[in-house]
């Protein structure tokens, strides 16, 4: 697991692709951090949380897409799959170089807090700790979508663009469940979905760690979230040979 | 050792193997040949583990692939159809990758020692810190074909090894598996059928998934080649000739190719059942005063051999063994 990990560490930074990603993170949460918190002496970093999931949804794909999809097309997946490492290793070594890279990025937040801390603005740690939980949770929920949806394809492009999609659709799935309360009265199936969407959706839990609630079952939730899209691809891989 | 039985792989309704059964000895190289879409590659891939079966076994040194596969690949070093190279890698790293997910034991004198070793061998040793993507085809075979030696594996499995390298590189390979044959099992695929002849102990000819041949290549040709061939070059009338050769007792056929000076042709003879029609042949021309310019003795090739048995009617090669087994 380690080799294909550091494999893929050194991939990430000999290409543009982390520096860019890191580049554009930057950018996005500076751009929010100056304008809302520097601007209006504010030390509450929430609103930098909440907006920072566009950015994540976008360019978390960019890390993934090329994971499996590149593999297949150069066919150097018969490196890895004729290697003495189990499936599960090789999947997981490639979710763990990309959080990896993503934790990088985050690096920033350190920075954002240390210039608050020394303007003397009194900071709540507890929605700041609460918050990057869930920013990495989040982050590993996107991750686990496209390292799934990049073995399913060759093509890199289609990988981002389903990443993108998918990603937008399980975070948006409990507020697009609020507009199922209008088809409820008319057929009480729409009961269930509406529960089964809003169970899954990524947005109200992600929202919660951001207010300061350490919600230990959402923490399983994303977890197992991250497990469920991890085993996926494993089976992925699995199918393929027996296909 | 490397035993398959009765493997069989589908893809939807198509059979891209059927009942394969062979087994590899060790220290023994196998050659596997056949035409594109035959199954070579299919074989290799499952018996590598990067694809499975829909039917059968196949045991390396006695470990099912598919029962313990971590257990099985680390006897394996394959060299797929095409090598796969991490093209943004220099061969350094590459190799040291494949060190650390072959899982070699850990001992930081010996890698750099095993890893020059390897160089050596496939003479890669002066593109060690380039980057894979900047060197040549013939070199990113052979770095392909390195890190399949990587860890000294007892089995090696090489899909086609000298595609991409000059006539010397071929040379130098092919004397290399033959090297590698003392101390590994190999089982090589190829298309170039004097490599095969030339590196392979045994041969195993594939034909629609199917083995049609499986046999030294001297049994091979002993089996197969039941009709005797004899080129004359004779200087007379064409049709004449043809007509008066046919009605030799044995003779079976008689083709001439084309007018090698004027009036002269060559003339392909096959015989039955080891007919000796040279005396008669003589006698003819004697008679009807022709001028036997050369006569030789044609035997099969291993293309013909090859061709013989894969546009049918091979199949009694493997039956004939089968019968004695």
């Amino acid at each position: 697991m380690g080799a294909i990990f550091r494999r893929e560490m050194k991939a990430y930074f000999t290409s543009p692709v982390a520096y860019i990603f890191i580049s554009v993170f930057f950018f996005y949460t500076g751009t929010f951090f100056v304008s809302i918190n520097i601007y209006n002496a504010i030390s509450d970093l929430s609103y930098v949380f909440i907006y920072v999931f566009l950015i994540m949804m976008i360019m978390l794909p960019i890390l993934t897409m090329r994971l499996f999809a590149e593999e297949r097309r150069q066919k150097t997946d018969q490196c890895l799959l004729t290697a003495p490492v189990s499936l599960f290793s090789i999947v997981f070594a490639k979710f763990a170089a990309a959080l990896c890279v993503f934790l990088c990025a985050m690096s920033i937040f350190a920075f954002y807090l240390l210039a608050l801390s020394a303007m003397g603005a009194n900071i709540a740690w507890s929605i700041v700790w609460g918050s990057l939980i869930a920013l990495l949770l989040l982050g590993g929920c996107f991750i686990s979508i496209g390292v799934f949806v990049s073995s399913l394809t060759e093509n890199q492009i289609v990988s981002a663009i389903v990443s993108i999609i998918a990603g937008f659709l399980f975070y948006m799935m409990d507020v697009m469940a609020g507009s199922l309360d209008s088809l409820i009265n008319s057929n009480r199936n729409f009961a269930a979905l509406k529960a089964v969407m809003t169970s899954l959706g990524l947005y109200t839990r992600y929202a919660e760690f951001s207010s300061g609630i350490l919600n230990l079952e959402s923490v399983v939730f994303f977890l197992s979230f991250i497990f469920v899209f991890i085993f996926l691809t494993v089976r992925v891989l699995e199918k393929r040979r027996w296909g | 050792m490397i035993e398959v039985k009765s493997l069989t792989k589908r893809y939807g309704a198509k059979k891209a193997i059927d009942n394969l059964s062979f087994t590899v000895e060790d220290g023994e190289i196998l050659g596997f040949l056949g035409a594109n879409g035959a199954g070579k590659s299919t074989t290799m891939n499952i018996l590598t583990g990067y694809i499975s079966s829909t039917e059968g076994q196949a045991l390396i040194n006695g470990i099912d692939i598919l029962d313990e596969p971590c257990k099985a690949k680390r006897e394996i070093g394959y060299l797929p159809e095409q090598p796969p190279l991490y093209l943004d890698m220099t061969v350094k790293d590459y190799l040291n990758f494949v060190y650390d997910l072959k899982k070699v034991k850990p001992q930081a004198q010996a890698r750099a020692a095993h890893l020059e070793e390897i160089c050596g061998l496939v003479k890669i040793t002066e593109v060690y810190n380039r980057i894979i993507r900047n060197l040549s085809k013939g070199y990113r075979q052979r770095v392909g074909l390195a890190q399949a030696l990587v860890g000294s594996p007892p089995i090696l499995i090489l899909d086609e090894p000298t595609v991409g390298l000059d006539p010397k590189q071929i040379i130098e390979i092919r004397t290399l598996i033959k090297n590698l044959g003392k101390k590994h099992t190999v089982i090589l695929s190829s298309h170039i059928l004097s490599e095969i002849q030339a590196v392979c102990d045994r041969i195993i000819i594939i034909s629609e998934g199917k083995i049609a041949a499986n046999d030294t290549t001297e049994n091979l040709t002993k089996s197969i080649s039941t009709d005797n061939r004899v080129i004359a070059r004779i200087e007379g009338g064409r049709d004449e000739i043809i007509g008066a050769i046919t009605q030799i007792p044995g003779v079976a056929s008689v083709t001439a190719d084309m007018e090698r000076e004027e009036g002269v042709y060559d003339y392909e003879i096959e015989t039955r059942e080891d007919a000796d029609i040279r005396r008669a042949l003589f006698n003819l021309a004697v008679e009807k005063e022709w001028v036997i310019l050369g006569l030789k003795a044609s035997e099969m090739t291993l293309e013909d051999i090859f061709l013989k048995i894969t546009m049918g009617g091979g199949f009694a090669a493997e039956e004939e063994k089968g019968g004695e087994e």
